[in-house]
């Protein structure tokens, strides 16, 4: 499995709010994903009833999760094709690199799949001295780069162009050095051009899976550019990896799906390409891979059925959540520490990594309810960051001062009468100590408020004083 | 990986998922999942703006169509096909070599009708320009519907810079479901070609920063031709 660093989840938010570069790509999220939505969800007067559909959809499908993956494996098998089930990201691994040792492969095409940055398969299989090349535009720069997505469905969201320009020079050898790549349509131009070679040299071509279908034994991949196709189509083995809850019943549930998916992504009514992939070429095609093989991974989900993060299973990766988050507005993907970022991240990933890896992650989160109200699945977000929350004070893994205040807190908060005296006294001192000025530069204790900003301080009377003052002047009144 | 140890992850896995769920193994599915799989039925809820009559359906399959940057030529039988694509490659100053799908629907037009140097076959990185049939269109989202098969190779929708598409105006229908319909009818329920593509105006990509390019790795361009082939019947 790919390392994380959300353990260092605090260090690596302070890190992102100075760096400057990235605090400029992040500003193009509000101008871009955040009104193209609301534009395509303008035009759909149905939308509200769609996301009621797919999310019940979706449950019908996760209550009946063992009888749709038969269904679905049965008509994998029936069409020619093979199915993996792989319990964790080490066992998907071996099956992939198996694939490719036994047909003696070379080269392996990638088409965008959170499941492989999940798995961490491209070390994996560059380790079996196999070469591996992206093929969706963003993934390849982040490729170059050495880095990994920081956004699920924008992996280079944070480069800016003349970064780009870097990479290509440093890797397209062999072409004039004096050439411009200043224009976003001069990068594109020569991306196109140097990925034509990889895809007619490919052995083996990867892809991931928005939706597999029980009812046909499909697996379905939605792209812009047209890259998954050509990797699926021109290599000689087609492998698609899926996680378990990524299977609906029918065609029909899946189109329904597909109407809420582009928009709450893109923005766009629909995406440029959606495919249905079943089996392999066919005797009488013409073209298409010779085998076709879907890899069918758990890595913690079966866990999850039957949970209160159940409904995480709902989740199409659109990327809504994140899109706007003021969190991830804030500080980008990669601060996350790994796979998954935004709120969705938030959840999904302590229930992939553990709570003791990814247990900051659900803190990282305003309350402020966008992600949920913006989730086409209907996914109670914060309500799930909340269940973490409890789960890593119930395991002690907070911090020992925040838990020792917590503590005390709740000593004086559940006797009333103590608690009144005591934060009488509290506000007393702490509108002295402002001096009259109304806030506080240095607090002991609390230097983590008055280290970036001042304390305000309170007007010397607690909310109950002031509340009783207030009711007596009232029946004076009277 | 031995046969014996992938056969033990699918049981854990199953087995897991059962317990999960509350279930003993060996349980039978249900019939609100059998029924599901065995008639598919159209969604309850799909877009208003679809279902309506169907000349106001190829409306605004070309309405949605052009939208999405794909470029629409109308023309009123088979035989002006051929004229209407050269035009077309003309107008865009376009090589004049096509390379088309071995189907009847585009293979038996009368190319010598142009100067366009026609050959049939799978796309290879030498061909600019390719013309296929289409098995329907979409209106809800102008998406074209394309199925592979021994007479409609994959990789012309995909590999060159232009793909023109031919469309009949019989073949519009309302909704993605309208169209798994009418493959199940064609194929058989549960049948798929190899591959089923939707495509919905060209390739494009906002990977660098989110300004939309067309043309990623897909074609660069779509032009559909749709045939009205319903006034030629009457």
């Amino acid at each position: 499995m790919n390392v994380s660093t959300s353990p260092k989840f605090k260090e690596n938010v302070h890190d992102a709010l100075r760096d400057e570069s990235l605090q400029r790509a992040l500003g193009r999220l509000k101008s871009g994903f955040q009104v193209n939505r609301a534009n395509a969800i303008s035009k759909m007067p149905e939308f509200e009833a769609l996301r009621d559909q797919a999310r019940d959809i979706k449950n019908h499908t996760l209550e009946n999760l063992d009888h749709y993956l038969l269904k679905f494996e049965e008509n994998v098998k029936a069409n020619g094709g093979h199915v993996h089930w792989c319990a964790d990201a080490a066992e998907a691994r071996e099956v992939v690199a198996k694939i490719c040792r036994d047909k003696d492969a070379k080269s392996v095409l990638k088409g965008k799949s959170m499941i492989s940055e999940e798995i961490g398969l491209n070390d994996f299989l560059e380790k079996q001295d196999l070469k591996v090349v992206e093929t969706d535009l963003g993934e390849y720069i982040i490729q170059l780069r050495h880095e990994p997505p920081s956004h699920i469905i924008a992996p280079a969201i944070h480069v800016h162009k003349e970064q780009v320009a870097e990479s290509f020079r440093e890797t397209h050898k062999g072409r004039d050095p004096n050439r411009s790549l200043v224009e976003p349509r001069e990068l594109l131009d020569e991306a196109r051009d140097v990925m034509r070679e990889h895809f007619f040299a490919a052995d083996v071509g990867i892809t991931g899976a928005n939706f597999l279908i029980a009812e046909t034994g499909s697996s379905v991949i939605v792209t812009n550019e047209g890259n998954g196709d050509l990797t699926q189509t021109l290599s000689r083995v087609h492998i698609a990896i899926a996680s378990l809850e990524k299977v609906v019943p029918t065609l029909e549930d899946a189109s329904s799906i597909l109407r809420v998916l582009a928009r709450s992504a893109t923005g766009q009514e629909m995406s440029s390409y959606t495919t249905f992939s079943t089996g392999p070429r066919r005797s009488d095609d013409l073209d298409g891979p010779e085998e076709y093989h879907v890899i069918l991974l758990d890595n913690g989900r079966s866990n999850m059925l039957g949970t209160e993060f159940q409904d995480m299973l709902r989740c199409i990766r659109c990327a809504a959540c994140m899109n706007h988050c003021p969190v991830y507005g804030a500080v980008g993907g990669h601060a996350y520490g790994w796979v998954y970022p935004g709120p969705m991240g938030s959840v999904l990933s302590p229930s992939l990594i553990g709570v003791d890896e990814a247990g900051h992650l659900p803190n990282a989160s305003t309350f402020c309810g966008k992600c949920e109200e913006v989730c086409p699945m209907r996914i109670p977000l914060p309500k799930m960051m909340r269940h973490w929350r409890e789960r890593e004070f119930e395991k002690h893994l907070s911090p020992a001062s925040f838990r020792y205040g917590i503590k005390t807190w709740a000593f004086f908060a559940s006797k009333p009468k103590l608690y009144r005296t005591v934060t009488g006294i509290a506000s007393k001192v702490l509108s002295k100590m402002s001096r009259g000025k109304g806030r506080i530069a240095k607090l002991p204790l609390a230097g983590g408020w008055t280290d970036m900003r001042d304390f305000p301080a309170p007007e010397g009377k607690t909310f109950k004083q002031l509340w009783a003052e207030k009711q007596s002047g009232k029946g004076g009144s009277k | 990986m031995s046969t014996a140890s992938k056969v033990t992850s699918r049981d854990a896995i199953l087995g897991r998922i059962r317990k999960s769920l509350g279930r003993a193994t060996g349980e039978t599915a249900p019939s609100s999942v059998t029924e599901r799989l065995a008639s598919p039925k159209a969604n309850p809820v799909v877009p208003k703006r679809a279902q309506i009559a169907p000349d106001q359906q190829v409306e605004l399959f070309e309405k949605m169509a052009t939208n999405v940057n794909a470029t629409v030529g109308m023309v009123v039988s088979d035989g002006d096909i051929p004229r209407e694509i050269a035009r077309f490659l003309a107008e865009h100053n376009l090589p004049a070599r096509i390379k088309i799908s071995p189907d009847s629907a585009v293979s038996s037009l009368p190319w010598s009708d142009t100067a366009l140097e026609v050959s049939t076959g799978i796309a290879g990185a030498e061909d600019v320009v390719s013309v296929t049939p289409s098995f329907a269109g979409v209106a809800e989202t102008g998406s074209l519907m394309l199925r592979s098969g021994a007479d409609t190779p994959y990789t012309l929708n995909m590999l060159p810079d232009t793909h023109i598409a031919v469309l009949r105006v019989s073949d519009v229908v309302g909704t993605y479901e309208d169209v798994w319909a009418r493959l199940r009818e064609k194929e058989g329920h549960g049948n798929m070609p190899r591959a089923f593509l939707w495509v919905t105006g060209p390739s494009r990509t906002g990977d660098i920063e989110q300004t939309i390019q067309l043309g990623a790795h897909g074609p660069r361009r779509l032009h559909i031709v749709l045939v009205d082939d319903t006034k030629e019947n009457k």
